[in-house]
């Protein structure tokens, strides 16, 4: 019996070798089982498709995936262990890294997408807002909608000794800053953090209250009037749609063009300590990135097929479908296209820039969770720290190698230095350029400035 | 024919009559009425249901929920082919990279997909019965001991007082925190998860079963005492003999009331820390907001009851093997 067991084994090596046995270079997984957490939400969608499609088994990587209550348990789980990766909030490995929160070493190879977040504010607050909205030719609003239009509505709310509160989804999340700069561009504070007076409730000469509501409970805490209006991944926007308890009044994608969202976290410890499962994660991740992004979004429908599982996102096809397929559903019936809502691949959404990371600085420092003044030489030394072009490098060449992904898709490695050029497309028509972090944070009207501290 | 042979077949009658009565009632008891029953109540809950409306559409009625079950288990089916299949590929990998790589110790691992109805059912049952018989093995020494011991019972009965009536949901984090922290292994027996729910149980329903104990022991009756003291028993004789023959009927009302407590607050600790089983079932599919969700929902609090139920039928089955004492194992 044992000699046609063996022979079996033969016959199957021969017939099937898998790609990455072709990987040269880049050797086995050193850790084949893994965990990954996520948040229900659209932009997880790289994680979900790896699996599915059998790219990380192809890596020779058993993934489980787990949905993971808020955004503080999912952190936790990486930093104990109990998650080998998770997709992460962009300012998570920054804050992390930083000692804002929970002190740990979290590195990122791997971002996510761009864009996918809106704000949606409740039905009551949109009559009244709608009134200050110029209208187009169309009788329909002209977007981008400022938070111009929500100020004397707040102020209305103020005057009465009602608190505006609005919800985002953690204190250092891509809305909470997203919210920040919408209503700051619009003339309302949204209140500063003092967390060396031990104040993290960023509520410090505030107009608007902010406050954490986990991403999936947005629309039942719209609902029940906790909070006025919040700012949220897809599809929870679409949700409120839906359900007929909101409107959503403005994308990320208007208040910054093709703005960095999430990323793939992973502590340092096990970057270091599994290089060779670090590269081959990274490898699945960015396949997945490139087939949700092929041929002009051909395979969102199936991709919102797969999310619409009780075990991804769960919401209804229709309702990941609408921003997943490039539209958008402001009011009901006022549906826009936004072919690039979600980008996960294109305009080299993957790969880690050090520019994005210091963007996400310059507000922790614009609103005070960065209480002192730092050098330009800091923002870049701790971008450098937390974002690792070295590892998507690695692993984008090998792909390459592999035939899998096409150079052109990528920037030039060689030349590549981690910056953007200046990023213009900002609501409020500021221009940011990474190389220049404290002069940036001096533009804005609202915020702390080189110099103040509270 | 006579006036007698005429009154006593008239009697027959009235005895056939009774008789059938008889049986009727007992059927009507039986089937019949809890039969009506659940179809008012079915009937109660469609029209109710349609005329509650949510932001995620109608409230299910039966019949969305009977929908609902083919439809998990259906879903169960697919995955179980899921599974089948990952297998299959991952025997393939093995194989090659044994192949290719000699040194390598080629290993099964457990399917990573998602755990299906079915499955979460069995991890909650398996979490449950873990928990109490935890329990169970610390709570009927202890009543005993209690029982026995006047001062021991006035010096213990306040702190059982005190922790009784807590939450389960108070004594989670704190369970999750210890846990973390103290069982740490690289290739842990049972999951975290797994233990912290379990704890938690065992914490929540180990009350009734040490203050029933110890009732039961308390209440001894002075006659068997006097045997017992007359026949100079050793004292664990004493206790195997005398105490625990005469405490089981008290013992399997704690035990009973345990468990129905046990599995009421597995569902809540699941949903809270989201350890797999029944609870994070409902939680997750809260989260979800589909269409689908309520009558997802609404399946799973359908099956939590049954369980429960079955649950208490056991125990109570259980009981009237084990004791000499019938009414207090009535039906």
């Amino acid at each position: 019996m044992n000699w046609l067991k063996s022979a079996k084994v033969i016959a199957f090596a021969v017939i099937f070798s898998s790609p990455a046995l072709h990987a040269d270079e880049i050797g086995f997984a050193e850790k084949e089982e893994l965990t990954f957490g996520f948040i229900k939400l659209t932009d997880m969608a790289p994680i979900a498709i790896a699996y599915e499609n059998g790219y990380f088994e192809d890596e020779g990587l058993y993934v489980t995936i787990e949905a993971q209550a808020n955004w503080k348990v999912l952190l936790d789980g990486v930093i104990d262990g109990r998650l080998d990766g998770a997709h992460m909030l962009a300012g998570q490995p920054i804050a992390a890294t930083m000692g804002y929160g929970t002190k740990a070493d979290i590195i990122t190879p791997f971002s996510m997408d761009l864009n996918g977040n809106g704000i949606t504010v409740s039905n009551e607050i949109w009559a009244k807002m709608k009134k200050n909205i110029p209208k187009g030719a169309d009788g329909k609003p002209v977007h981008p909608i400022k938070a111009d239009a929500l100020k004397p509505v707040v102020e209305e709310y103020r005057d009465k000794g009602k608190a505006f509160n609005m919800g985002m989804v953690f204190p250092v999340s891509t809305h909470n800053y997203e919210l920040r700069y919408w209503l700051a561009a619009g003339g309302i504070h949204p209140g500063y953090y003092a967390p060396h007076k031990s104040d993290t409730t960023g509520q410090i000469d505030a107009e608007v209250l902010l406050s954490v509501t986990p991403p999936p409970q947005m629309p039942a805490t719209l609902e029940a009037g906790t909070i006025y209006g919040y700012c949220v991944g897809e599809p929870w926007n679409q949700q409120a749609v839906f359900k007929g308890i909101g409107v959503p009044v403005v994308t990320d994608y208007e208040i910054w063009k093709n703005n960095p969202e999430k990323v793939f976290g992973i502590s340092a410890e096990f970057a270091e300590k599994y290089p060779n499962t670090t590269i081959r994660l990274t490898r699945a991740l960015i396949r997945a990135a490139q087939w949700l992004d092929e041929n002009d979004n051909a395979n969102r429908p199936a991709a919102v097929k797969i999310l619409s599982q009780s075990n991804y996102v769960g919401a209804d096809y229709d309702v990941i479908a609408n921003s997943m397929t490039g539209t958008f559903e402001y009011e009901k019936g006022d549906k826009r296209e936004v072919p690039d809502f979600n980008v996960f691949f294109r305009y080299n959404a993957t790969y880690p820039y050090y520019s994005d990371a210091i963007w996400y600085m310059t507000q922790m420092r614009r609103w005070g969770q960065i209480s002192e003044d730092k050098s330009d030489d800091w923002y870049k030394d701790l971008a450098k720290k937390v974002y690792r072009p070295d590892i998507y490098t690695q692993a984008a060449k090998s792909l390459i190698k592999d035939k899998l992904v096409q150079a052109k898709d990528f920037p030039n490695f060689a030349t590549e230095d981690g910056y953007r050029s200046p990023q213009k497309h900002f609501i409020d028509n500021i221009v940011y350029d990474g190389k220049e972090p404290n002069a940036y944070i001096n533009k804005f009207s609202i915020g702390l400035k080189s110099g103040d501290k509270l | 024919m006579s006036i007698v042979t005429l009154a006593n077949k008239a009697t027959n009658n009235v005895g056939i009559a009774n008789s059938l009565q008889h049986i009727l009632t007992k059927y009507l008891n039986v089937f019949i009425a809890p039969f009506l029953g659940i179809l008012f109540f079915l009937g109660i809950w469609s029209i109710a249901a349609q005329n509650i409306q949510t932001s995620l559409g109608v409230f299910p009625g039966p019949s969305a929920v009977l929908t609902q079950f083919s439809s998990l288990y259906e879903e169960h089916l697919a995955e179980r082919d899921k599974a089948d299949a990952f297998y299959e590929r991952q025997e393939k990998r093995n194989a090659a990279r044994v192949a290719q790589d000699p040194n390598y110790v080629a290993k099964v691992r457990k399917y990573t997909g998602k755990e299906t109805f079915l499955d979460q059912i069995i991890t909650s049952l398996i979490t449950v019965m873990s928990g109490f018989i935890l329990a169970t093995v610390i709570a009927i020494p202890l009543g005993i001991t209690l029982g026995l011991s006047k001062i021991l019972n006035t010096a213990i009965n306040p702190i059982i007082q005190i922790f009784k009536p807590v939450s389960p949901l108070a004594w989670l984090p704190l369970v999750t925190m210890v846990v973390s922290a103290t069982y740490v292994s690289d290739d842990p027996f049972f999951a975290k998860s797994f233990l912290n729910s379990m704890i938690t149980v065992t914490l929540c329903c180990l009350w009734p079963m040490v203050i029933n104990t110890s009732i039961g022991v308390a209440a001894l009756d002075q006659d068997l005492l006097n045997v017992s003291k007359v026949l100079r028993l050793p004292a664990l004789t004493h206790v195997r003999k005398i105490i625990i023959p005469s405490s089981i009927p008290m013992m399997f009302t704690g035990m009973r009331l345990s468990l129905g407590i046990a599995w009421m607050v597995l569902i809540a600790a699941e949903m809270l820390a989201q350890s797999p089983g029944l609870g994070k079932f409902v939680w997750d599919e809260f989260q979800n907001g589909s269409s689908e969700s309520l009558s997802r929902i609404m399946a799973a609090v359908l099956v939590i009851g049954f369980i429960g139920f079955l649950l208490d039928r056991a125990m109570l089955y259980l009981q009237r093997l084990v004791s000499w004492d019938k009414s207090n194992a009535a039906l």
